[in-house]
């Protein structure tokens, strides 16, 4: 393929055409927060709305996961209207996660965490109202634990299941309603979860995770 | 352009003749014209024209009853047209059983119009003022719904008979690049809502590389309260599908499809009919009329989900996905349905093509504004006189179509807003009266000309009430796929509620406006990135009513029933009557010893009940906001 030029926070980068400038940045060092888009995937969801990028010459910032890379780029990972979006995305995650990070299995290892951290946004709620949302956890699965109220419906475990799993993973319901769930919203175990923990692997907050460390 | 005897040209001569032989035939004697559309179904109009043809068997007489589409005079329905050789054709409204007998019985049967039932006539003449001689036939000008409510959507004749397909086969002695021309000449922008450049769209999916392309018409209407495209598939479904096969010449499709709502099962009907109609005629199918060009089409009954009608949702749900939006680009025009490039196109949009084909780029750019040229058709609903389908020419304001068309605000209440463009439209306010109604006026002053819904709002109407309810539409509808629309909107929501409520903060109005631009910017597709409006609009124009809600917690348009107590004047109230005591479902209202009706804050659950029971002679009833004025005026009334 074609290798093309292009400039990201002023550091040159060479890349093939048409990749998407999420990827260029992330390997080269250069962080952009993300949480729904996974390399090598078609069709990016463009879902989780964190990756913000200004383009040189366009009138509104743009999603960095859906950018393709095109010759002579210049592009900027911060800008007050990047962090503006960003910060109402990433904060707008937080008002319907369970907060409980001290708790949490993900703790030091989720993304949410690693965004707060590389932007220096707070872990908690300043400016919206939380969300409450009374869903069960669910623990029928021998291997994982599901817990839709940490849930951010990047999707990533939908498709790790359906490539290494039995498939049973879906988006249920729509709006604030969207869920993360089995056919017919019955429990892992029902549903013909094997266990095999991809889901778990691919989530990138505390909502799937392993219940033993040895998968 | 090939010579006009070619044997495409000849092959449709024939089929025109044979249909003006029996539009002929079917004028020539008097002629029942009955709108029976949705609209006029749901007044009626199927009653009357049983009645009408079981009288006119019974008298004996030779008159024929036609079913058609919607006359555009919604508010009058069931509407009636005769047109009777030696009289101009009048249109009948409120048509009750009743009237249809005697419309039977003194006109078709004798000789007198029956005018105290007429409502105008269809073409100025000398015994009955026509439509075009009302204030609102100066502003209205029907081009979109020319046909409408005049010919049976069910028989091809007649719109073959008043030239229709001849369009389709202009089109196709011409080239597929002349055809985009003209489209582009013309200026057309789509009425799906953005104005997107038809003829933009066209080339772009003209030029995008593939054997294999396809045509959508988008029939969606999920907006609340808009029926347009519904009247315009059921009145008149032959120019769509005419516009839809050009489009398809024009691009270079095989197949095209009707997305058409479920919900609106006789448009289905009429759709799939047309097209069987049209292929048995030759005019769609292989080889259309010699031609060589291939059309077939299908329809496409869609689920009903307002996001549905997004163009990337659209198509995955023709894919059989879940119907949620993708980003873009790619546009559908360059990947569309199973990736290939596909056209989309609003109904009104397409329903303008066969009459720019026919007529001329220039005469259509000779209607409305050089931005925006066409017209621009409305569902003018709420609180206006008139309500029902209106078409005007861009470029008309404001006050024309709302006191011109619409004749104003009933029961004497003042204007206060319109509401523009379906659910994530805007609220204008008196000011903007003399704006014109074109794209970018609209957008300019933070409305959108949307799917066209126009909802007039009147002293009654919390302006915090209106966007906290469209918002709560859309918050409903957000398909939940990204972020910023699944939680801003319903951030959104909350904030409004608890300032409905009487529980504002003071910094809500700033985290709501903030907010509302963040979802605005940030969200994946349209529905998301337009829901904000009803706020963003209200707070630019309506600011200090938010701020009585937060400060004084006051509705000042007595709305919002938490803000709000009712209380019965003493002055007024007339002793010796019990109607709103009677009409209290709670027994809030109790009689105290000067015999005067007084109303049980504690109880009241704020129904209205009162307030409607009370007789209009003496108006008693009033409500408050805030409501603790109501112990106010009782301490006064007490040292009185
Ligand atoms: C939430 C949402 C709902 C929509 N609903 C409709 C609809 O019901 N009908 C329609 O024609 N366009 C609808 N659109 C616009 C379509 O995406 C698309 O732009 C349009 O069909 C293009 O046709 P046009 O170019 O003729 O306007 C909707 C857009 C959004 C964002
Ligand atoms: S990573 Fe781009 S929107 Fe989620």
């Amino acid at each position: 393929m074609q290798k093309i030029t292009l400039f990201i926070d002023d550091r040159e980068v060479k890349a093939p055409a048409g990749r998407p400038i999420l990827w260029l940045a992330l390997e080269n060092g250069i962080y952009i927060p993300n949480l729904c888009a996974v390399p090598g995937a078609e069709d990016p969801p463009a879902a989780c709305r964190l990756c913000w990028v200004e383009v040189e010459g366009y009138p509104r910032p743009v999603t960095a996961c859906t950018e393709p890379a095109r010759d002579g780029l210049v592009v900027r990972t911060r800008s007050p209207r990047v962090d503006r979006l960003v910060r109402a995305a990433f904060e707008l995650l937080l008002s319907a996660h369970r907060l409980e990070c001290s708790r949490c299995p993900k703790n030091r290892a989720c993304t949410l965490q690693e965004i707060a951290r590389a932007r220096r946004l707070p872990l908690r709620l300043v400016r919206y109202r939380k969300l409450a949302r009374d869903l069960p956890v669910d623990n029928s699965s021998p291997a994982v634990r599901y817990d839709p109220g940490k849930c951010v419906l990047c999707g990533r475990c939908v498709r790790a299941c359906r490539r290494e799993g039995t498939g049973i993973l879906g988006f249920a319901r729509r709006g604030y309603e969207r869920r993360v769930t089995t056919f017919g919203e019955v429990p892992l175990a029902r549903a013909g979860c094997s266990g095999c923990g991809a889901c778990a692997l691919a989530c990138p907050v505390g909502a799937l995770t392993l219940k033993t460390k040895s998968v | 352009m090939r010579d006009s005897n070619s044997p495409l040209q000849q092959k449709f001569a024939a089929l025109k003749r044979r249909a003006r032989e029996a539009w002929e035939a079917l004028r020539k004697g008097p002629l029942v014209l009955v709108g029976a559309a949705t609209c006029g179904r749901a007044a009626g109009a199927l009653e009357v024209l049983k009645v009408l043809e079981e009288e006119i068997r019974k008298q004996g007489l030779d008159a024929r009853v036609v079913e058609v589409g919607c006359m555009g005079h919604c508010y009058a329905e069931p509407l009636v047209v005769i047109a009777k050789p030696g009289f101009p054709s009048i249109c009948y409204g409120y048509v009750t059983e009743g009237i249809a007998r005697r419309l039977v019985q003194d006109f078709l049967g004798g000789d007198d119009p029956c005018l105290e039932f007429a409502l105008a006539a269809l073409e100025p003449n000398e015994l009955v003022p026509a439509f075009s001689d009302f204030p609102r036939g100066q502003v209205e000008r029907a081009v979109l719904l020319e046909k409408c409510g005049l010919i049976d959507p069910q028989d091809i004749n007649h719109y073959l008979a008043l030239g229709g397909y001849g369009a389709l086969v202009k089109a196709l002695s011409l080239s597929p690049e002349e055809v985009v021309a003209e489209i582009k000449a013309s200026g057309l922008r789509g009425r799906g809502g953005a104005g997107f450049p038809t003829g933009k769209k066209w080339e772009a999916c003209r030029l995008a590389p593939g054997e294999e392309k396809y045509v959508i018409c988008n029939a969606d209407e999920g907006d609340p309260g808009a029926f347009m495209d519904r009247t315009i598939l059921e009145s008149n479904p032959h120019q769509v599908l005419e516009g839809l096969a050009i489009a398809a010449y024009a691009v270079g499709a095989r197949r095209g499809f009707f997305y058409v709502r479920a919900e609106y099962p006789l448009a289905v009907e009429r759709v799939k009919a047309a097209v069987r109609d049209a292929r048995a005629a030759g005019l769609l199918g292989p080889d259309i009329l010699g031609s060589g060009f291939d059309f077939e089409v299908e329809v496409f009954q869609g689920s009903g989900a307002f996001v549905c009608g997004e163009e990337t949702a659209l198509i995955a749900s023709m894919e059989g996905r879940p119907g949620l939006p993708r980003h873009r680009p790619p546009y559908p025009a360059e990947k569309g349905l199973w990736g290939r490039p596909t056209v989309i196109n609003n109904v009104k949009t397409l329903a303008y093509v066969p009459l720019i084909v026919e007529r001329g780029a220039a005469w259509f750019r000779g209607i409305g504004t050089p931005q925006s040229p066409g017209t621009a058709v409305f569902a003018l609903a709420g609180k206006v006189v008139n309500t029902g389908l209106v078409e005007v020419p861009m470029g008309t304001t404001l006050r024309q179509l709302i006191f011109g068309v619409g004749s104003g605000v009933p029961k004497g209440k003042a204007f206060k807003a319109v509401q523009i463009g379906g659910p994530s439209g805007g609220c204008l306010p008196v000011s903007c009266l003399d704006l014109p109604v074109d794209f970018d006026s609209l957008a300019q002053a933070g409305a959108m000309m949307g799917s066209g819904g126009m909802v007039v709002l009147d002293e009654d109407d919390c302006m915090v009430e209106v966007a906290r309810f469209f918002l709560d539409f859309t918050q409903k509808e957000s398909c939940g796929k990204c972020t910023m629309c699944r939680l801003g909107t319903r951030q959104m929501l909350e904030i409004l509620e608890s300032i409905t409520r009487g529980e504002g903060r003071p910094e809500d109005l700033e985290l709501l406006l903030e907010l509302a631009e963040d979802v605005q910017a940030g969200s994946l597709c349209g529905l998301g990135r337009t829901a904000p409006n009803p706020v963003l609009s209200t707070l630019r124009y309506f600011r200090e009513e938010y701020e009585a809600h937060i400060k004084e917690r006051r509705c000042p348009a007595k709305m919002c029933q938490a803000l709000i107590a009712y209380y019965i004047l003493p002055e007024k109230c007339e002793r010796s009557c019990d109607a709103c005591v009677g009409s209290c479902p709670v027994e809030a209202i109790f009689t105290n010893e000067d015999r005067l009706k007084v109303i049980d804050q504690q109880k009241c659950v704020k129904c209205n009940s009162c307030m409607e029971a009370c007789p209009p002679q003496y108006k008693a009833v009033i409500k408050l906001s805030p409501p603790e004025l109501v112990r106010e005026l009782e301490r006064k009334g007490g040292a009185k």
